[in-house]
């Protein structure tokens, strides 16, 4: 037991506030036990993680029991852990963090009421975690190294005393982003390159498709303007729309919300799709949208109905028409191995040579067709996410634990470039910024490009006199990542600021003149 | 409480103020309808107090009852006339009728006089602002389009009309929101009233996607206008209500009113008061979780599909076993039978995930768990078809709801013939019932085909008084009246069986 001070440390600590997982993890003789294993001294970081590859929301993730069994590591000792923890020291990017939070440069309520969960490596949780300032938050982050930061919502009174409120109405949820969470495993039915966490370039457009439809219609229909996409480390994306307005959204408008996003519903099998003609603008205008994709990424790299019997569960059942199915399943056995885009185009090829019955309408092959391609291209949300004012989502630029990669955000413009195989890595990191160090300018990694040209300059890396100090996110391809959330969040502060000169209450030509005003 | 406007208060010279009686601008009533924001604050006798009350009383005890028997709104309209007129009559200010003030005075102040007799549980004040609203809205149906336009104006809803510009600029996007069907939809988008509001106000139109939303603002048709207006005046209502019932303890009545405002609310006792646990056991049923497969014969379509559906699936969604969970606990099913009875029917979980995932919802619905006030109350009381029929229609892949109301026609065919329901005449009947929207009648009719025989001679015998062959507006109330007809044979038999002996 002496020498595992630190974990001791982090157990005494946890185990007020701790909130395990599951009931069966982390109880108290739970963490005796493993305290007293905790003398394995070489342990991978994927090997750590094992057995949790369930992405997010896994609250109760079944893999608990057999994490809670595998020994707690000495934190001081071991080799991933330095690894987290020279992320959290040099790479982490504090200050905007704290920006993006606090709207505002100096310490608010909206930073220091804001719940923070941090998920241990002995795999309690310590929920109602809150922070005066980045500072105590990066001290507090670095002395119990969570291996998973989640983000609650701004509460009304500081979560940290919320046992010493008397009654109940002292300590409510008050304000959260609106999150959206896409994940590619709901996709399953319709991924044949791919399944269950694993994902490839083909199956990512799924995703890239569900960013352009949701971030069109929260632009558009509902006005907002700062929405924050954010990779999550292995098979999905969340989005975090941070207008003042989304964030103090009560619980039945973030319901409304949801559902009024949500068109693809109820289990893999049946008919999914159930929308009222004539359809609705957003849902007209997400068709348009999605058209091209549907024809590029899904029946040609996806070729969703190559086998008969996809074919049939997923393109068949759902047209209208006994005589034109027939037509059509009698086409596809007569030559097997026609692709998912041949048989689209056979639909309608079948329907115009008049392979139909006599009660047939045209319009109801184009709802059937509408509904096919909302089916296989819309975005499937998980709308458990977007309807509580409480529910926590892990934090932009923590590491996933299974695959190692940073939770970049990604910027919209550049949605196609964005490749989730290559994003930054922790160990990918740390290589790098070794790199720079020891060859200067010349094997700088090449996101670093501005540091990389200074180095070059001076001749050596020592030379730092002339040239402004460079942090060390800068110096790897961690870079353009930062810089973008950092215009995220200094448009975000540039809108809250003038939100607070206005008062909220005027119109919006009003706000420019009144901040141009205040800026001269 | 509502505190008295300041505005409304006459002024007083500070220096005399303490001596001075109390007292008020005489209200004003500029408009025939009204959200009853500000308390009466003139004297009246007891009798009007008390005669006002029992008016508005009789008025609203009787829309309940239309509602009851799924009256439609011109159907509605047309019984209330003649007792609005005689009880509580409200003439628009264009009548230039010469009661105008005191007729609006009795309706002002017969409001408040029952919002105080109703605000004491839950229960009355949900059914109280209930057909609050129903007569609200029958007067808003009906009032001058003038009038009503000059008195929304006045609600400051916060509302901003759409130019014809913007309409014609909009027409295609606003036309697909319109309604079922193609054709002239361009000329209706004119012709309609449209207003722009922001859709946080309006969640229930975004969650279906009803309306058109640009930039945050949503795009409100005139009919649904009254829709908001309905909401609106639901909420102040429910919301004064509350307040009310936190004062309540502190009104310190002498024995003047309270009788009468307890009298008022005892009268105001209708059929879907609620089942308790205890109160609609049965004397001699045998109410345990493996019965339940042979009481099924006694349930409503809605329980019986549920039961069904769990036999099929072993599983059964939230607002499913919900509704069920509560229907069972009301027909007195205890709560170890409740676990012993899901444990057994969600036959394809583990008991972990069980124990995890289901058991605590039953609990909860026990009120074994949860809040205090849950605890206290003994957790929820089963839905009545009234709940069940207008909250939360079931979505792909539940079985909650009324199979009347949310069945299509062709599935709630096949789900009578499979319950035994095979008779054409009565097919037919619940066909154009559930086409007229009367879900209670059709529920009615499978009831009394299914017991005709024992119905005639439970008749035949006065065994049954009338009351108790009213229209069931309960599930639990379906049970109750099946299981006891039926068994009316059997007690009668075993009873003829012993005298023989």
């Amino acid at each position: 037991m002496v020498e595992t001070d630190g974990v001791q440390g982090v157990a005494a600590n946890a185990n007020p506030t701790a909130e395990a997982p599951s009931a069966q993890a982390a109880a108290d003789a739970d963490m005796g036990v493993e305290i007293q294993q905790a003398k394995k001294p070489e342990i991978k970081l994927e090997d750590l993680f094992e057995g949790m590859d369930s992405d997010d929301d896994d609250f109760l993730g079944s893999n608990n029991q057999l994490n809670a069994k595998e020994p707690a590591v000495e934190v001081d000792h071991d080799p991933s852990f330095e690894l987290l923890r020279i992320y959290y020291q040099r790479f982490f990017p504090w200050r905007y963090m704290f920006q993006w939070l606090n709207h505002s440069p100096v310490p608010t309520n909206d930073f220091k009421h804001r719940e923070f969960s941090l998920w241990l490596h002995n795999d309690a949780v310590m929920r109602y975690q809150s922070y005066a300032t980045s500072d105590l938050f990066r001290k507090d982050v670095l002395r119990l190294m969570p291996r998973r930061i989640e983000i609650g919502p701004v509460y009304t009174a500081d979560p940290i005393d919320r046992k010493s409120y008397r009654n109940s109405t002292a300590f409510l949820p008050m304000a959260k982003e609106l999150c959206f969470d896409i994940d590619l495993t709901d996709y399953d039915d319709i991924r044949t390159c791919c399944d269950k966490a694993n994902i490839c370039n083909k199956c990512w457009k799924f995703t890239t498709m569900a960013i352009k439809v949701m971030d069109t219609a929260l632009r558009e229909d509902f006005g907002y303007r700062h929405i924050l996409w954010v990779y999550s480390g292995r098979r999905g994306v969340h989005a975090w729309v941070c207008d003042k307005q989304a964030r103090t959204l009560q619980d039945h408008q973030r319901k409304a919300m949801a559902s009024y996003f949500e068109v693809v519903s109820g289990k893999a099998g049946g008919k999914r799709v159930n929308v009222r003609r004539p359809l609705h603008p957003h849902l007209s205008r997400s068709i348009d949208l999605l058209k091209e994709h549907f024809q590029r990424d899904v029946l040609e790299a996806q070729d969703p109905w190559a086998s008969p019997e996809k074919a049939d569960a997923l393109l068949l059942q759902h047209l209208p028409d006994v005589e034109l199915r027939e037509a059509l399943r009698k086409k596809w056995d007569a030559s097997p191995g026609r692709t998912s885009s041949s048989k689209w185009a056979d639909i309608d090829a079948l329907a115009q040579a008049g392979a139909v019955g006599a009660a047939f309408d045209p319009k109801d092959l184009l709802d059937a067709k509408q509904d096919i391609l909302l089916e296989h291209a819309y975005p499937r949300l998980d709308i458990a996410v977007s309807q509580k004012l409480n529910h926590l989502l892990k934090s932009p630029f923590v590491i996933h634990p299974g695959t190692g990669r940073v939770c970049v955000p990604i910027d919209r413009r550049d949605l196609d470039g964005f490749d989730p195989l290559n994003v930054p890595t922790l160990q990918g990191l740390v290589r790098e910024v070794d790199a720079w160090r020891g060859g200067g300018g010349g094997a700088a990694a090449e996101g670093a490009a501005s540091g990389g040209g200074e180095g070059a300059g001076g001749g050596a890396g020592g030379s730092s006199q002339e040239v402004k100090h460079v942090q060390d996110w800068e110096k790897t391809s961690l870079k353009p990542y930062i810089e973008y959330f950092r215009s995220f969040v200094t448009a975000l502060m540039k809108d809250e600021r003038a939100a607070g000169v206005k008062r909220e209450r005027e119109e919006d030509g009003d706000v420019e003149v009144k901040a141009e005003s205040l800026d001269f | 409480m509502n505190r008295i406007d300041v505005k409304r208060r006459n002024v007083v010279d500070h220096r005399k103020k303490q001596f001075a009686d109390p007292s008020y601008k005489e209200t004003q009533y500029p408009h025939r309808l009204s959200f009853y924001s500000t308390p009466p604050t003139a004297d009246i006798t007891l009798e009007q107090f008390e005669q006002w009350a029992i008016d508005r009383l009789r008025i609203l005890a009787e829309l309940e009852a239309c509602s009851f028997r799924n009256k439609s709104p011109a159907e509605t309209a047309l019984h209330m006339k003649p007792l609005l007129d005689k009880y509580l009559p409200l003439d628009a200010s264009s009548s230039g009728h010469s009661q105008l003030h005191a007729q609006r005075q009795k309706d002002h102040y017969s409001h408040f006089i029952l919002r105080l007799a109703f605000a004491s549980t839950e229960d009355l004040r949900r059914r109280f602002n209930r057909v609050e609203t129903m007569l609200f809205r029958l007067r808003f149906q009906a009032d001058d389009s003038r009038e009503r336009a000059a008195f929304v104006r006045t609600l400051n809803l916060d509302w901003e009309p759409v130019s014809e510009d913007e309409k014609r600029e909009l027409s295609l996007q606003l036309a697909t929101t319109i309604g079922f069907g193609y054709g002239k939809r361009a000329q209706q988008v004119m012709d309609e009233d449209w207003c722009k509001v922001d859709w946080m106000r309006v969640p229930d139109l975004i969650e279906g996607r009803k309306v058109y939303v640009k930039g945050g603002k949503a795009y409100v048709p005139g009919r649904e206008q009254q829709s908001m207006v309905l909401n609106a005046f639901t909420k102040r209502l429910e919301q004064a209500l509350e307040q009310i019932a936190g004062a309540l303890p502190r009104l310190d009545e002498d024995d003047r009113l309270t009788p009468i405002l307890n009298h008022l609310s005892k009268n105001f006792i209708a059929p879907d008061s609620s089942y308790t646990g205890s109160g609609a056991a049965i004397e001699g049923a045998e109410i345990s979780a493996r019965n339940i497969d042979n009481l099924s014969q006694h349930f409503p379509m809605c329980m019986n599909h549920l039961h069904r559906s769990l036999r099929r699936d072993a599983h059964l969604k939230h607002f499913g076993r919900l509704q069920y969970t509560l229907f069972l606990k009301g027909i007195g099913l205890n709560l170890e039978e409740a676990l012993a009875f899901w444990r057994s029917s969600f036959n394809k979980v583990t008991d972990d995930t069980f124990n995890k995932e289901y058991r605590y919802n039953v609990r909860h619905s026990y009120g074994d768990v949860g809040g205090d006030s849950n605890r206290r109350s003994g957790g929820y009381s089963p839905y009545s078809c009234q709940r069940i029929l207008t909250e939360r229609a079931p979505g792909p892949g539940e079985a909650h709801g009324c199979p009347y109301r949310h069945f299509s026609l062709e599935n709630l065919t096949t789900l009578l013939r499979a319950s035994g329901v095979t008779d054409r005449a009565v097919l037919h009947g619940v066909k154009e019932d559930t086409e007229s929207q009367k879900f209670h009648m059709a529920c009615n009719r499978v009831f009394e085909h299914v017991h005709k025989t024992e119905l005639k001679r439970a008749k035949d015998d006065g065994v049954m008084t009338a009351a108790q062959l009213e229209t069931i507006v309960h599930p639990n109330e379906y049970f109750k009246r099946s299981y006891l007809l039926k068994n009316m044979d059997k007690q009668k038999e075993q009873g003829d069986v012993k005298m023989e002996g």
